[in-house]
């Protein structure tokens, strides 16, 4: 069981782990990305995430593709928010099942790392001195 | 032929738009497309040759269009 989707309500760490349970899997590896109240400095109030939805979900579905060739894993999802969020949201959550352990950890950085590389997914973020910058883009601030 | 154009991020805010039309010869590919784009008001600050995906897939400067095909501007990710 595979599934890639980009989600508007709050990522449910719960629900991942249950929408992966089997009792023939030994492992199961979770990682949460959250918004941090601070990068390179500045003190981060939000951040608007938006995404191509459906190629975001489309990539997404080839990365856990390739974890289920290379890892062997039993079972994995991906969620990703769009929208507004503040520092403590979760804007990620990947659940990962495997028989064993290694393979699972293995896996889950491998699809977080290339949800991050390819996913085409954005973040504008918003300081508390009120400027915003889309980050990853140069100097493409937004007044 | 005709292809449908989408930006986004930083891209659809230098263009002020997030979608357009465009009117192509039936063998254009997508760097064809990109020097169209290149041309519009606030396009200047693009990279030359932007990352691109033609149908929700990444796809090269010499990938040939078809009519109907979706063409997006990709701003560098930053998902996670």
């Amino acid at each position: 069981m595979m599934r890639a989707t980009m989600v508007r309500h709050p990522i449910l760490s719960d629900s991942l782990i249950a929408e992966v349970a089997s009792e023939s899997c030994g492992a199961t590896a979770l990682f949460l990305g959250t918004v941090r109240s601070s990068n390179e400095g500045r003190e981060v109030g939000g951040i608007e995430y938006s995404a191509y939805d459906e190629m975001a979900e489309r990539e997404m579905g080839l990365i856990l593709e390739e974890a289920g060739t290379k890892f062997g894993v039993e079972a994995a999802v991906i969620e990703h928010r769009v929208g507004e969020l503040v520092p403590g949201d979760v804007s990620i959550g990947v659940v990962v099942a495997h028989h064993h352990r290694a393979p699972a950890m293995d896996a889950l950085r491998y699809i977080v790392d290339e949800t991050k590389a390819r996913a085409p997914i954005w973040k504008l973020e918003h300081y508390a001195d009120g400027s915003r910058e889309w980050v990853g883009a140069g100097t493409s601030s937004v007044t | 032929m005709n292809v449908t154009v989408r930006l986004f991020a930083s891209y659809a805010d230098k263009l002020g738009r997030s979608r357009l039309e465009l009117e192509m010869p039936d063998s254009a590919t997508v760097a064809d497309v990109t020097r169209s784009i290149s041309s519009l008001p606030g396009a200047a600050t693009l990279p030359p040759s932007p990352l691109v995906a033609v149908n929700c897939s990444y796809a090269d400067a010499r990938t040939s269009l078809s009519d109907g095909d979706e063409v997006a501007f990709i701003p560098p990710v930053a998902g996670g």
